[in-house]
């Protein structure tokens, strides 16, 4: 399973059949075991891995960490679901350390994301404070490294 | 003046790998399976390792020996993966490779004409290393039936008085056989019995798949104290660069190692050799990575290579395959350089890697996936040409 999970993750549009090769599976195992990692909800979905750098956008994308004050019943699990909620909010974490909650905010421009901070989440009553940093470059996203290795001159024939 | 060449060196034959590849070199777009190292980059971990020890300044010579650091890692790395002791200050050298610690080994061990053993197909350089050692290379056949790996009865056929020396290597270039451990206590056996020095190259002994342990001939009592136990960095952690192997043998084979590498190397480079220390001691997850990887791309080459009417073992070692070709009706040789010259796919001759790989073909899978691929589509095209060839020819 976790070998099927680690060929997903790589390439999720890897054709089944090529996966069933390289496992050394039939095909029908394959999808049968991609069905059931779906069915759990192991998997829940699949999403294109984007190199930020050449798509032209106006997006703006923040880090933000959030200190709340957590609740006599559920602790932190309802108010970071409160704000999970918010599209703008693409991951929330609970965290150890100096804050609680770290979110990934997406907004359609930099007056957008403000907004949301200011607006929406600073506003919330167990929000005590927050801290937002911009992304100003990317390097790496999901495991893939936007600067590429320079493939290595190896000789054509060796023993 | 006319400058002769030494008998002993003259009479050794130019490697028919060396041809082959200077006619791959001349041409443009090929993909190559002919090639014998991993097309991974050294773990970045182990680069970085490697730069840390460059800004500190450390680029001098070591210990003729190797940094005795790395031998304590090298040490530990023998006993925790291969269950054998070896004392980091009197039983290890560090060497650039594990060819060089062939050499000396060979060197240091033999007087004229002392035979030496080796199981063919084989990595290149051993029979010329015996040679150039003034030994007598005497060759023992393995079979495709067998799966390459080495009866016990075939070795002892060609054992004389003169005999000295058994090399060994399992996982083998060019064919990925592996010995099951009863039949190596036989070789074992063989060996205590006719007082051959063991020297095992088991430089692809991390790559063994389906989860199958790589057993050193040196675990079998009386073993360790008759083997030179050879190994490297180049290939389970992609640091064929770095040039470090490593010989751990009994002490005063070693110190007689030792004289031959301080005078003509006086050591391996210190930038490999930290590098080495980084990857032997936090390397595994690296190498297992690595191996996940080679396995799939295994699994993948020999179900296309049988598909297309090629039959291929699997090989349980290695990142080679050696499938069979003497279903399309051509030779080795004019296998590889119809397939090069008409659709541009390099795999190595088997002739090239001694007798009997007369009739295969060697397909490295150390090759990114989406080249081989290509390469397997390309040589199934190759293969189903000649098919059709042949029936027009018999029509």
């Amino acid at each position: 399973m976790d070998a099927i999970i680690d060929l997903l993750q790589k390439n999720a549009l890897m054709p089944r059949d090529e996966m069933a090769r390289l496992l050394n599976m039939t095909t029908a195992d394959v999808e049968v075991a991609i069905a059931k990692l779906e069915a759990d909800g192991i998997i829940l979905g699949y999403q294109p891995v984007l190199n930020r750098e050449k798509w032209h956008t106006d997006k703006v994308t923040a880090v933000i960490e959030v200190k709340i004050t957590p609740e006599r019943d559920g602790g932190f699990d309802r108010i970071a679901s409160r704000i999970a909620r918010f599209p703008e909010v693409q991951s929330c974490y609970l965290v150890s350390g100096g804050y609680d909650l770290l979110i990934l905010v997406e907004a359609p421009n930099l007056r957008a994301a403000a907004a949301f901070v200011s607006e929406r989440l600073s506003t919330i009553d167990a929000v005590q404070s927050t801290a937002t940093h911009f992304r100003l470059k990317t390097y790496k996203e999901n495991g893939t490294s936007y600067t590429f290795e320079a493939t290595s001159e190896r000789l054509s024939v060796t023993p | 003046m006319s400058i002769t060449i030494a008998d002993h060196i003259r009479d050794i034959p130019r490697s028919g790998i060396r041809d082959f590849f200077e006619i791959v070199q001349s041409m443009d777009d090929v993909i190559s399976l002919g090639i014998g190292e991993p097309d991974f980059a050294t773990p970045w971990h182990i680069r970085e390792a490697a730069i840390y020890a460059l800004e500190r300044g450390r680029t001098g010579y070591t210990s003729n020996l190797g940094l005795p650091r790395l031998r304590r890692s090298i040490s530990d790395y023998i006993n925790k993966h291969f269950a054998i002791r070896y004392e980091p200050l009197s039983e290890i050298l560090v060497s650039v490779g594990v060819s060089e610690a062939i050499d000396l080994a060979l060197r240091a061990l033999l007087n004229a004409g002392d035979e030496v053993i080796y199981h063919e197909p084989c990595y290149v350089s051993y029979a010329p290393t015996i040679t150039m050692a003034h030994g007598v290379p005497v060759p023992v056949r393995t079979r495709a039936e067998d799966g390459f790996s080495l009866r016990a009865e075939d070795l002892e056929k060609v054992i004389t008085p003169r005999s000295r020396a058994l090399m060994l290597n399992f996982p083998t270039n060019p064919t990925g056989a592996t010995m099951e451990p009863a039949e190596l206590e036989k070789i074992a056996a063989v060996c205590i019995r006719h007082n051959l020095v063991v020297l095992s190259d088991e430089i692809y002994s991390e790559l063994t798949y389906e989860g199958a342990k790589h057993t050193s001939i040196a675990v079998f009592p009386g073993m360790k104290e008759r083997t030179v136990f050879l190994h490297g960095l180049s290939k389970a952690f992609a640091m064929t660069g770095c040039r470090i192997g490593f010989a751990c043998a009994p002490a005063p084979l070693i110190e007689a190692m030792m004289k031959i590498h301080q005078y003509s190397i006086l050591c391996a480079s210190i930038m490999g050799q930290d590098a080495a220390i980084e990857a032997l001691d936090r390397g595994e997850h690296s190498v297992a990575q690595m191996r996940r990887e080679y396995e799939m791309r295994r699994n993948f080459i020999v179900s296309a290579l049988n598909e297309m009417g090629l039959e291929c073992r699997c090989p349980r070692g290695s990142f080679y395959v050696f499938p069979k070709i003497t279903s399309t009706g051509l030779s080795s040789r004019d296998f590889s350089m119809r397939l090069l010259q008409e659709k541009k796919v390099a795999v190595v001759p088997g002739p090239a890697f001694g007798g009997g790989g007369e009739g295969h073909v060697r397909c490295s899978f150390a090759t990114a996936l989406p080249q081989i691929k290509i390469a397997m589509q390309r040589m199934a095209e190759f293969v189903g040409e000649l098919k059709r060839e042949s029936a027009m020819v018999s029509q």
